[in-house]
């Protein structure tokens, strides 16, 4: 399933400064040909955080301060983990700033 | 013969007291250059005597008859938005009769305070407790060098005077905190957070839940920026999005991650159009979305977010949070940070294993062998440098470890003596340079030690040339 992840608000410094990523997530590792947020987040865990992963998780969800947008809209509205996603979908996490 | 230090610090004397009688001159001007503007725009609108006192915009004084309360002037100052056929007359009533509290005059505050005094909002209320210094001048445009070393609050409050003299501004020149919110976020009908740290946002979110105020909010953080409008029309407060502060070191602050000046900026103007729109009741407040802003891909996003959380600890439907519980509520223990955005000092190691930069300096004047290990990351390390050091920045000291013990052996071999040199470990502030030595003391190097203060210490008690950032 081809997914473009984006990441912001310094969680990018997690995966080598790499903000947008297009990626290929075999949905069948979720026992089926629907991919959810949850094992999405897993791939993510694996494949693209290179350092300190838990500034971007805790436990199976991201840590507090991140918001999850899945196609610009936050994923609170489209059921949290259990989110399913589909072909081209954009997921964006970004963690909140407080600078000024 | 009279010694350089008495010599400077009297030249220092007088450039302080020359700038305090240019801030008071200045401000004498601006006075005088209000009422002489009254003066001819009475004359040249032939209204009668009645004129607009310059303090007090929310009087209708100058009402012509129209039912609109503005006066001539008013009018002329705030013709281009009169004519602007969505906001005109009824919009500009709205704000001269509105009171906005700005919680922080830095970067975002900046642009928010000048655009707010200049559109005409009734009352403007700063809060900010600090004072304005030469490295805010690249993002605090609201400042000048003449205020450097003085409140951001009175300095604030001059400009937006001197760029609009009918907007009655009340300085708050102190922290918000429990003790002293409510009383003043109570006076005002906006409130724009402009603060700078994660306790702050929560007080300033669950204060206005209490006293059901709307929060225009807005962050930025190196180049990228966010805003959002919280407790408005129903919509959600900033913990109905987060409910759990995050890891305090999650938390990026300007002094240590950098900002490019231009972005607090936009965000600042952003965040005064919000205020605005909900002051006038003109547009859709930014309210139930977030503005997401990157600078350097040049991409705003506009995303919905949840609305109101009914399990919101302080605007769900059972929440019981009251004023009494704001008022107790311990703000640092719950995000583990600071209100105010001093920096940390941590103090991991024992005394013997520390060394303040004098006692540094002293040793090395002596001839003492040693390795000077700087952990700063590589791009601070350009900025400025002790002598004789080398840069191995903390997240790569692991991978360096053999590189240390080379150089190490080395400078051994050179003290002929076949006694070790020793090893002291710097940073910016002695935060990091104590984890690096706590890791080294683990990992066999213990004779390790790290210098109290860091280069700013070197340049606070050692080298006053020495440049800080
Ligand atoms: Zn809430």
């Amino acid at each position: 399933m081809q997914l473009t992840l984006e990441f912001g608000g310094g969680l990018e410094l997690l995966c080598e400064s790499v903000k947008i990523h297009n990626v290929n997530v075999d949905p069948a590792e979720d026992g089926g040909d629907k991919l959810t947020m949850k094992s999405l987040l897993a791939w993510v865990r694996t494949n693209l955080i290179k350092e300190r992963p838990e500034m971007f998780m805790k436990g199976d969800s991201v840590r507090p301060g991140v918001l999850v947008l899945v196609n610009d809209c936050d994923w609170e509205l489209s059921g949290q983990l259990d989110t399913t996603l589909e072909e081209k979908d954009v997921v964006v996490f970004i963690s909140t700033l407080h600078g000024g | 013969m009279v010694s350089n230090g008495s010599e400077s610090s009297r030249i220092l004397n007088e450039i302080e007291n020359l700038k305090s009688s240019k801030i008071e001159i200045e401000r004498q001007i601006s006075v005088l250059e209000a009422q002489l503007r009254d003066i001819n725009g009475n004359k040249d609108h032939e209204t009668n005597s009645n004129s607009t006192s310059p303090c007090s915009p929310l009087s209708n004084n100058g009402d012509l008859g129209f039912g609109h309360g503005l006066s001539p002037d008013m009018i002329y100052r705030y013709s281009r938005h009169l004519l602007l056929p969505s906001f005109g007359v009824q919009g500009q009533s709205s704000l001269l009769k509105t009171s906005i509290l700005v919680v922080g005059a830095g970067g975002l505050g900046s642009p928010a305070l000048l655009y707010l005094a200049a559109c005409g909002v009734g009352r403007i209320g700063i809060v900010d407790h600090d004072i304005v210094e030469l490295n805010n001048l690249h993002r605090q445009i609201i400042h000048s060098e003449a205020y450097i070393g003085q409140s951001k609050v009175e300095s604030a409050a001059a400009a937006c005077h001197s760029i609009n003299s009918t907007v009655q501004i009340v300085e708050y020149k102190e922290a918000l905190r429990t003790s002293n919110a409510l009383e003043i976020l109570g006076k005002y009908d906006i409130v724009v957070d402009a603060t700078d740290n994660a306790p702050s946002r929560y007080l300033i979110n669950d204060c206005c839940v209490v006293l059901g105020k709307p929060l225009v909010s807005g962050a930025a953080v190196g180049l990228e920026g966010q805003l959002t409008v919280y407790n408005y029309n129903g919509g959600p407060c900033y913990r109905c999005l987060f409910p759990t502060p995050p890891p305090t070191t999650a938390c990026q602050r300007c002094s240590d991650s950098g900002v490019l000046g231009v972005v607090p900026g936009i965000i600042g103007c952003l965040q005064a159009l919000e205020a605005i729109k909900v002051a006038s009741g003109v547009g859709e407040p930014l309210s139930g979305r977030m503005l997401l802003f990157d600078a350097l891909s040049a991409r705003i996003r506009i995303v919905k977010i949840r609305g109101r959380s009914s399990q919101c600890e302080v605007c769900g439907e059972s929440a019981a949070f009251t004023q009494q519980q704001f008022r107790e509520f311990d703000y640092e223990k719950f995000t583990q940070s600071a209100l105010s955005a001093s920096p940390l000092k941590l103090k991991l190691l024992p005394a013997e294993a520390r060394i303040s930069s004098k006692e540094y300096n002293e040793r090395i004047a002596k001839g003492e062998a040693h390795i000077l290990v700087d952990v700063r990351p590589a791009h601070h390390y350009k900025i400025v440098s002790l002598p004789n050091s080398m840069n191995i920045p903390l997240a790569n000291l692991e991978a360096r470890l053999s590189e240390l013990s080379t150089v190490l052996k080395k400078g051994e071999e050179q003290t002929g003596s076949g006694s070790a040199a020793s090893l002291y470990v710097v940073c910016r502030r002695g935060n990091d340079s104590q984890r690096a030595v706590q890791y080294l003391h683990k990992m066999g190097f213990t004779s390790a030690k790290d210098i109290i203060g860091g280069i700013e210490s070197w340049a606070h008690d050692v080298d006053s040339t020495f440049p800080t950032y």
